[in-house]
């Protein structure tokens, strides 16, 4: 009669089979997806009646052939000296002192014939329809590469920490809503500073 | 008598499969939360670009994607070889995007259809023209907000 007290045990054997059959649906049925890229903004559809006008200094032409060769500035370069080439136009800062423009944090050349200073630089970044798109990605992200390098300098100096290190805390959901004010208001005096000024026109 | 009596020999013990379970289910919910239900078939060839000054895409009911790529060999007869676009599950037309962003927008619900990101999923062999055709339709239909998804990675790899 004692025996009626223990209860008899589940077989568990076929849990494995069970969970074998669940994990080979999710197998079958999703699929790992990349979610990260590079983020632009493209310019509004609107008719700009008076094109403004840009001094030629402030612009850096980028241009990509079909061939998916590169030129900068007029010259033949190789895709690796592009950063150098786009900081080197950004930060320089050609202004002159006495002028409105002058840019007190830029550490170029000072060169009067490159950009007065970092906000009125434009980089007009232009492809052909032959271009292959790989390769305008890269352009791209060394870009990008330029204008974090340069903001990454200005967040050590004012704040001694990296812009994307700002950048990747407030899109963080683990920091507090408190911290994240004083973040973006950080992030926005650094953008400020060098604000992304792309310009891109494809070209038949 | 003693409580050390050796087993007889050649009487192997069984593995125990008790904690079979517990590993597969390990493995299927890893697989459960690192992976996305699968809403459209791929009919183009999409091998993405890589990066290196990325950011993650944001939480997915506010993208919508856009392949570009090549036609997948058993489509290859009836469409060519040169990069097309995929909207949904069918091939289409640039002039088709802007019809579909709007489409896409109004299924989704009201807060959201101001913060929509469009993903562009490319093959890094197509080429800019199909691109710059995306684009201008996406400026169209105002939506300015554009991901180019890639992968991560040395962007000098894009090159080979």
């Amino acid at each position: 009669m004692a025996r009626r007290l223990e209860a008899p045990e589940v077989n568990a054997g076929s849990m494995a089979d069970i969970a074998f059959l669940l994990l080979i649906f999710f197998l079958v049925t999703t699929s790992i997806e990349t979610d990260v890229g590079l983020d632009r903004m493209l310019p509004r559809k609107e008719l700009i009646k008076v094109p403004p006008v840009i001094a030629e200094r402030n612009i850096l032409p980028v241009l990509i052939n079909g061939e998916d060769q590169l030129m900068v500035d007029g010259d033949r370069v190789e895709l690796n000296e592009l950063k150098g080439l786009t900081i080197a136009f950004l930060d320089n800062g050609g202004a002159s002192r006495e002028s409105d423009n002058y840019c007190a944090y830029c550490q170029g050349n000072r060169d009067m014939k490159s950009s007065d200073n970092p906000d009125r630089a434009i980089v007009s970044l232009m492809s052909s329809r032959q271009t292959t798109y790989g390769v305008y990605i890269a352009v791209q992200n060394e870009l990008m590469l330029a204008y974090n390098s340069l903001r990454d300098r200005e967040s050590q100096r004012r704040y001694k920490t990296d812009f994307t290190f700002l950048e990747a805390a407030y899109s963080s959901s683990e920091t507090p809503n408190i911290l994240k004010s004083e973040i973006k208001e950080k992030m926005r005096s650094i953008q400020k500073l060098y604000p992304i000024k792309l310009s891109e026109a494809a070209r038949q | 008598m003693s409580k050390f009596a050796k087993k007889k020999d050649g009487e192997l013990p069984a593995v125990s499969t008790a904690s079979l379970p517990d590993i597969v289910f390990m493995l299927l919910f890893f697989f459960m939360t690192v992976t996305v239900m699968k809403d459209s078939s791929l009919k183009v060839r999409n091998t993405l670009p890589v990066a290196s000054e990325i950011k993650k895409l944001e939480k997915k009911d506010r993208v919508i994607t856009i392949y570009v790529g090549a036609p997948d060999a058993q489509y290859e007869k009836m469409f060519g070889t040169e990069p097309k676009i995929q909207l949904n599950d069918k091939f289409s037309s640039p002039t088709d995007v802007g019809d579909y962003i709007l489409m896409e927008r109004a299924k989704k619900s009201q807060e959201l259809q101001n913060v929509l990101t469009t993903s562009l999923k490319v093959d890094k062999d197509a080429n800019m023209g199909i691109i710059s055709d995306i684009k201008l339709e996406l400026r169209k239909v105002n939506a300015l907000k554009v991901n180019y998804t890639t992968g991560s990675g040395d962007a000098f790899n894009n090159l080979k």
